[in-house]
């Protein structure tokens, strides 16, 4: 049924369509579930075509107007989903915001876009939009879905969503026939959904969407991995970030598969193990993680136990990725992965909850290849793609059967790239954003007149494979004081590959040498700690340990060695490194919501240790301003250590000249 | 000492209507052999009110919490329960009157997971013979269904739901508390007496205690009386609080009116006792 050539010319140029579509087509088939009080709550495509036209109705008689943005702030549940389409039935642009985003934040996206309705998940979310309320005047109605502790507030201006959608019901017959009118107006062109970029640099800026770009990119994705409506998704990322709106709302309607809300975000692991997923998505940092705590929890288990792990991994890391890519694999090979899967393997992927994954995708960041190949030698179909907010995800994605750890894949379906002089990624597609909310200058910089739109990443294509490899953002790309090529991603991701380490930011544009701001991962050098007999009563006093030191600087020494193979980028070798005492933060405004290192905050806010690491001290005294997760702020105090690393090759005369 | 008059109720200073007296306490005094534990204490707790007992190491307020739930009875003085005199009780007895507790140093199964635990909350809920419950048919199996649901939404009440199955002996102690919590609010209590629910918490947890003692008293309508050491957040809770110090009753009130009440002052910097 997802085999329409051209969506617009079958009359499906809109979500809403999409929906009744479904409704008619796969009427009883489930279309969102939902884990409360302990049970999956279902809903047919009949039954949420029916709760969305109901809250549609209910906006309609609040007053939303066509053109009205509204805000929607909460976790991944089948309402908050429902209500980003009823707002386009109504006309309205729906604007999801990340839940976790502190007031001012929220202040800046609610003021920019000039929400007049805001959604909020629960009680938190409408305290926020209260708070933020005298700076931002637009916001006239609050509709909130979780009931609890909102009895005692001012209702003047503010209703529960069930509410909402009790007087829409209401009030079908006097509403319906101008719900309708405003449904049909919906064409091809207009406005789908608004996303706020996550800005590493600057102010957010809000992403505009039309139903083309969500609808074409959909069905082409969807017929590259062969989606159908019997396929599953878990929707747990956030509902701000564009990817969620693809998976969970795009290809969810256009193939009409089944999008899983977990109960809360602490039971995310759990339900994603009773729901097993056939289609999953996950940045790198979920499939590491799975993996520290499978390696963790290996080192408890039975000597025999043991055993069995090691060596049928070994045989997976050996034949499983050829088996996955349908390469001939010897006879023995095959019947040692068999044995190993009805021992290790299949128990294992249940525990993950990946049995009935059949596509899986992670992006995001770079990942590791030992991680990836993890998954991958256990006969699960994990796969990278490249994408960015305005391309409405999809630049790149691997074909099933030509996956690397290294690339990035081959061009989308329907997605043109060409690569300029300087090295930066340029793409032309059908999901190609039709321009930054008002903000004419910026769209102007970012899309040439004839749709070519700048990633800011630095890549090239493999010549005998055509598959896309990148190497860096190309603004972060730069040069060493004597004129060597300065990737700093490039050695943070491969310092990031050990499991120790959850952050680094490896600073040497325009210095003589690179040095290295390391953030330790609490999970698993935690657990060392534990097991060495490591006492330690804080983050901090954990990430000056000595000990930890000596095996952060272990780590920092193969780095080097490998760095140095690259001619190109031998340069790049850190030359001295210091452990972080606080964990990078979105709240503190070192990452952004995603997770990606704000370079200029850094530079600005640690200068006191840039300046350490570059001047020869052995130690540096610092604080730091942290914001705690109720708003307050605090100071943590510390006295960093910083230690020298050797450096290899070319690089190592390099130094000497430098000092 | 109070503006509180006789059985009418009042308003809170965050706009909340309290009820009449539920739980009247006139002179009472209870001793330990020789040891005067309580001496002649007299206050009520009030429908729908949180009400504090505050009061430095030993001033009896633990044992003033047990006169409460019935598990001492005084020597003198009277207990009336909703208008009636109340006599000796077994612990069932006093919960089928709708009152549940929490513990200072905490009593669950530790070996049982959090879901079993908070079920056995219900127990007095439970009506179906021992045969019916032992062959899991008809009535037995109507009730617990019944019995999980009210249980379930006392787990998304409290933000549990990420330890359901999780045996209870391998929680930290904040979240035990939290348990706690959810065990007496499975009896759908009348009141709810909190034994320093906030002990040994950090901050953190203080906060999401505290949030959830006033969601449960907002939500539920729950009476609450509860004993804590710290200040702040008695300050911060409670509609009235009672201080008592080596077994008397030393002031009644607002938090405002304790705050400033010199005997409270004294009894908590510590002046010469004669």
């Amino acid at each position: 049924m997802a085999n329409v050539a051209v969506p617009a010319q079958a009359g499906l140029h809109s979500i809403p369509a999409l929906l009744a579509r479904n409704a008619d087509r796969l009427g009883n088939r489930p279309a969102y579930r939902e884990k409360e009080f302990g049970i999956w709550q279902s809903w047919t495509w009949a039954q949420a075509a029916d709760e969305v036209r109901a809250l549609a109705l209910g906006m309609l008689n609040l007053g939303l107007a066509p053109g009205d943005h509204v805000a929607i702030i909460g976790r991944n549940r089948p309402m908050h989903y429902w209500s980003m389409i009823a707002a386009q039935m109504c006309g309205a642009v729906p604007v999801p915001l990340y839940q976790d985003a502190v007031a001012e934040e929220m202040a800046y996206v609610l003021g920019n876009c000039g929400a007049r309705f805001v959604i909020c998940g629960d009680q938190e979310q409408v305290d926020k939009v209260l708070e933020i309320q005298g700076d931002v005047k637009t916001v006239q109605q609050i509709i909130y879905t979780d009931k609890r502790g909102m009895r005692k507030y001012d209702h003047t201006h503010m209703n529960a969503l069930s509410d909402v959608q009790a007087e829409g019901r209401a009030a079908e017959t006097r509403l319906a026939a101008e719900l309708d009118s405003r449904i049909k107006a919906l064409d091809y062109d207009s406005t789908c959904v608004m996303l706020y970029t996550s800005g590493t640099t600057g102010k957010p800026k809000g992403v505009v969407l039309s139903n083309r770009n969500i609808i074409e990119t959909s069905r082409n994705t969807s017929q590259f991995d062969k989606l159908t409506d019997r396929d599953e998704v878990l929707a747990y990322l956030p509902m701000a970030w564009v990817g969620d709106f693809i998976f969970s709302v795009g290809q969810a309607t256009w193939t009409g598969f089944t999008v899983n809300c977990p109960e809360s975000a602490a039971t995310m692991m759990t339900d994603l193990r009773e729901i097993g997923p056939t289609y999953f998505f996950a940045p790198p940092r979920v499939f590491e993680g799975q993996l520290t705590n499978v390696m963790i929890r290996m080192e408890d288990a039975g000597r025999f136990k043991q055993w069995l792990f090691r060596h049928f991994m070994a045989v997976a890391n050996r034949v499983g990725p050829a088996l996955l890519d349908n390469k001939p694999v010897g006879m023995m090979d095959r019947l040692s992965y068999n044995l190993g899967k009805l021992l290790i393997y299949g128990p294992l992927k249940n525990t993950l909850g990946y049995s009935r994954i059949r596509v899986g995708y992670t992006a995001g960041e770079a990942i590791g290849p030992e991680i990836f190949d993890f998954y991958r030698s256990l006969g699960i179909n994990l796969k990278q793609l490249y994408g960015q907010t305005e391309a409405s995800v999809f630049i790149t994605q691997q074909p099933d059967g030509q996956v690397r750890s290294d690339t990035v894949g081959v061009p989308s379906p329907g997605v043109e790239l060409r690569i300029a002089e300087n090295g930066e990624v340029f793409y032309r597609s059908p999901g190609t954003f039709v321009e930054y909310f008002n903000n004419p200058e910026s769209t102007a910089s970012t899309k040439d007149a004839e749709g070519w739109v700048a990633t800011g990443d630095a890549g090239f294509f493999e010549p005998d494979t055509g598959h896309l490899r990148i190497i860096d953002r190309a603004k972060d790309v730069g040069r060493m004081a004597d004129g060597s090529m300065f990737a700093p991603k490039y050695v943070e991701n491969k310092l990031k590959f050990y499991p120790n380490i959850l952050e680094a930011v490896v600073l040497g544009n325009g210095r003589d040498y690179c040095t290295a701001m390391i953030n330790i991962d609490l999970n698993a050098v935690g657990n060392w700690a534990e097991r060495n007999n490591i006492a330690y009563a804080s983050y901090q006093e954990l990430a000056g340990h000595p000990q930890v030191y000596a095996t952060i600087r272990q780590h920092v020494d193969a780095v080097n060695k490998s760095v140095a193979e690259d001619p190109m980028l031998s340069g790049c070798q850190i030359h001295r490194f210091l452990v972080l005492h606080k964990e990078l933060d979105p709240d503190d405004g070192e990452m952004t919501r995603t997770r990606k290192v704000r370079r200029a905050v850094i530079n600005d806010k640690f200068a006191d240790l840039v300046a350490a690491l570059y001047d020869g001290s052995d130690s540096v005294y610092t604080e730091t301003e942290v914001t705690y997760e109720d708003g307050r702020k605090g100071k943590i105090k510390a006295t960093l250590k910083i230690e020298d690393v050797p450096v290899f090759g070319a690089a190592s005369q390099q130094k000497v000249a430098a000092e | 000492m109070t503006q509180v008059q006789a059985n009418e109720g009042y308003i809170t200073a965050d706009g909340r209507q309290i009820g009449g007296v539920v739980m009247d306490l006139r002179d009472i005094t209870l001793r330990f052999g020789g040891v005067e534990a309580i001496k002649k204490i007299s206050f009520d707790i009030r429908q729908g009110e949180i009400r504090a007992i505050i009061g430095p190491n030993g001033a009896g307020k633990s044992s003033m919490l047990n006169v409460i739930s019935g598990f001492y009875v005084p020597q003198e003085g009277e207990v009336w329960f909703k208008g009636e005199k109340r006599g000796p009780m077994k612990p069932y007895e006093v919960a089928r009157l709708g009152i549940a507790r929490t513990f200072q140093n905490i009593a669950l199964f530790d070996g049982m997971t959090v879901l079993d635990n908070i079920m056995t909350g219900r127990l007095n809920k439970m009506t179906s013979g021992f045969f019916s419950q032992a062959i899991w048919w008809g009535r037995a199996e109507r009730e617990e269904i019944a019995n999980r649901e009210q249980v379930e939404k006392i787990i998304d009440f409290l933000e549990i739901q990420n330890i359901r199955k999780t045996p209870v002996g391998r929680l930290p102690y904040g979240l035990k508390k939290r348990v706690e919590l959810a065990r007496a609010l499975a009896a759908e209590p009348q009141i709810l007496l909190l034994d320093e629910p906030m002990a040994g918490m950090n901050v953190e947890e203080k906060e999401d205690m505290s949030r959830f003692i006033l969601d449960v008293n907002d939500e539920f309508g729950t009476t609450i009386a509860l004993i804590e050491h710290d200040m702040g957040v008695v300050m911060d809770l409670s509609d009235r609080v009672v201080v008592m110090d080596y077994g008397r009753k030393i002031g009644d009130g607002t938090p405002d009116e304790v705050r400033n009440n010199q005997e409270v002052i004294d009894a908590y910097l510590g002046v010469a006792h004669d």
